[in-house]
């Protein structure tokens, strides 16, 4: 086999093709960014890509406590809280579920298990509409509709089901059969198993579906909108009602500053847990 | 202690059925292999043993007790499995008392149970240590430390030994075995390879397609085979068949190899046999003859029913401490165990000398013994 060195042609395009991409799609952040550091009259006065003057945190002091979102002038702080209000439960509860879904059905067969896990897969390919309609109904008729825990949660622990099920059951399937077998013969039953053999070789894929499950909640909007009103909405919606609250001037670089305090916990996520997200997708079977 | 019984044990998979009813008594203390090809049934009978699966019908008497309804944990039962199944988060020492913490074993007697396990398999010193920080030969070790810790009426060993190397394979054969004469204990043990069957068991179960084909011990296995399925799994290299005519004329009763109706060669038979083939007499049988029995005529036993004849040599396989010969018997193909000094040139004829008091006879259709 061929080494290639580090300097090859070849590595230069490669190098040069993922940098362009970077950047491509670094830019926008970079709008943002530049522009929630200008005042608004430098936001008229200055090209897009200009920097600012100077760091003017005025745009995110006002985006963060005294922007008006629907009826209050209180900033999206309230509905940035509502976000982790929101998404703290509904990840530890959908990964525990899949957690549980996925030992189940790789070491606890059972007759129709198969059928079971094609079915759960094909949630993973339903669009968030089709499920707004019965969703809807469900929680009316249980009473919890337009809150956003339990309301709003539930939904996107229903939703979420599909794919941290699929997560574990794929990580699942890897770890040896006869592990379950030893542990049975040792006397250790069905709850025993999970705690104490399987959940402690876990941490990889918790992690992965950690982490997908805070990305995908915290960014939905749909469900959101749909679920919630007012003071019980999500910081997605928030933002798009600070953006259509149009006073006398549009104020580009408060928007700004607060759409990037609304993506900065899925940003550190993953800066400080990205690692474990690739190890997880990799991590394979672990050896007995 | 340990004295396994299992009645008209059935297993059905859907439609398939895989067992077809298997019976097998052990006495105390009987170190018994159930050995066949991979698919046979073999590891699903042990999982039927140790309650892991359920039989579809039949009885399973663990101690004269009937423990088809009870759990694995109920059965007074231990297993050491082939991929080893350590708890990979555990310890050693966590390892092997995972079990008895699981029954409530007090805890003075639990760390004198550990320090002994410990001792007898030399694990002193692994005992902090994580599965994975050891190598294959200790994990399987802590396995076995872990199934010797519960002090079970039966110990299951599933293929313990088919993932470690030659020389560790060699090593833990022993081991085990001196395990079974300190423990007192029965063992079940699964394999497919014969040779860990012959040098371990007291008693092998021969299986194949769900049925056990021959029950014995390993001396009546090898040079009292029930069918050829048996004679020619047991032993390697494998049992020689060759396809012969019984004829009989003046008294005697010889066989004949035959090409296109013609006699192409003969071979006479020791009066012990002729007689248990005079029913056959004028048909087709299958002879066997084992490779060892196939010798240079150096290294003819005395006294022994010889027929020499000249084959000639397509191969050598020098094995050390003799030579295997392939050769051929018109068409059919033997091999044949020389002595490593004898001169042997490929292309050539050498005289070979079969044993024929040791020789075997199948029924060619189904494959049962004739004599």
């Amino acid at each position: 086999m061929r080494i290639s060195s580090a300097f090859s042609p070849g590595r230069w395009l490669i190098y040069g093709v993922l940098t362009l991409a970077a950047l491509f799609f670094l830019l926008p952040f970079y709008v943002m960014l530049v522009t929630a550091f200008k005042t608004m009259p430098e936001v008229y006065s200055t090209g897009i890509l200009a920097l600012p003057d100077s760091l003017n945190f005025s745009a995110w002091i006002h985006a963060w406590s005294a922007a008006t979102i629907g009826a209050a002038s209180e900033g999206i702080h309230g509905y940035f809280l509502n976000s982790f209000i929101l998404v703290i439960p509904a990840v530890i509860i959908s990964t525990a579920i899949g957690a549980f879904n996925g030992y189940v059905l790789t070491h606890w067969r059972f007759r129709g298990s198969n059928i079971f896990f094609y079915m759960l897969l094909l949630g993973t390919i339903i669009p968030f509409q089709i499920v707004l309609l019965p969703m809807a109904w469900v929680q009316g008729r249980i009473g919890i509709a337009g809150t956003l825990v339990p309301g709003l949660m539930m939904v996107h622990v229903i939703y979420g089901l599909a794919f941290t099920t699929l997560f574990f059951r794929n990580y699942y399937v890897g770890i040896p059969h006869d592990l379950i077998k030893a542990a049975r013969v040792d006397g250790a039953g069905f709850f025993s198993i999970f705690f104490r053999i399987m959940l402690p070789v876990s941490t990889p894929i918790i992690m992965v579906t950690a982490i997908w499950q805070f990305t995908m909640i915290w960014n939905n909007f749909l469900f959101g909108v749909v679920f919630t009103q007012g003071g019980q909405q999500p910081v997605t919606v928030a933002i798009n009602d600070l953006v259509d609250t149009v006073t006398s001037v549009h104020m580009w670089n408060v928007d700004m500053a607060a759409a990037i305090f609304a993506a900065l916990p899925t940003l550190l996520v993953y800066l400080i847990a990205g690692k474990y997200f690739v190890r997880g997708l990799t991590a394979g079977a672990v050896k007995g | 202690m340990g004295r396994l019984i299992l009645k008209n044990i059935h297993k059905t998979f859907g439609k398939d059925e895989v067992l077809h009813g298997i019976n097998i008594e052990t006495e105390e203390n009987q170190f018994l292999i159930l050995v066949g090809p991979s698919g046979c049934g073999k590891t699903t009978l042990l999982n039927i043993i140790a309650g892991l699966e359920r039989e579809s019908a039949g009885d399973i008497l663990i101690n004269d007790r009937r423990v088809n309804d009870q759990s694995p944990k109920n059965r007074d039962i231990a297993m050491v499995f082939q991929s080893y199944a350590l708890y990979p988060s555990m310890s050693v020492r966590d390892n092997i008392l995972f079990g008895l913490v699981n029954r409530h074993v007090p805890k003075e007697e639990r760390e004198q149970i550990l320090q002994d396990v410990a001792h007898m398999l030399q694990l002193d010193h692994l005992l902090d240590r994580r599965p994975r920080q050891l190598s294959g030969g200790q994990q399987q070790r802590v396995a076995i430390g872990r199934a010797i810790a519960r002090r079970p009426a039966l110990f299951l060993f599933d293929e313990p030994l088919s993932n470690l190397d030659a020389k560790l394979r060699v090593e833990m054969r022993t081991e085990i075995k001196r395990l079974h004469q300190q423990l007192q204990t029965t063992m079940v043990y699964v394999t497919h390879d014969q040779i860990e069957a012959m040098t371990m068991g007291d008693l092998i179960a021969v299986m194949n397609d769900g049925i056990i084909q021959q029950l014995g011990t390993p001396d009546a296995i090898y040079n009292d085979p029930a069918n050829r399925f048996v004679a020619g799994f047991m032993g390697s290299p494998s049992m020689n068949f060759i396809p012969v005519t019984v004829c009989q004329g003046e008294g005697t009763v010889w066989l004949e190899v035959r090409e296109e109706g013609q006699a192409v060669s003969r071979l006479p038979l020791p009066p012990v046999l002729q007689s248990g083939l005079k029913t056959a007499v004028d048909r087709k049988v299958i002879l066997g003859i084992r490779p060892e029995q196939i010798t240079d005529p150096g290294s003819a036993r005395e006294g022994s029913a010889l027929h020499t004849m000249e084959l000639k040599v397509d191969m050598t396989e020098p094995t050390g401490a003799d030579t295997l010969v392939f050769t051929r018997l018109h068409k059919t193909p033997l091999v044949a165990r020389a002595h490593p000094s004898t001169k042997l040139v490929l292309g050539s004829n050498t005289p070979l000398s079969f044993h024929m008091e040791r020789a075997v006879f199948f029924d060619p259709d189904d494959g049962q013994r004739l004599a």
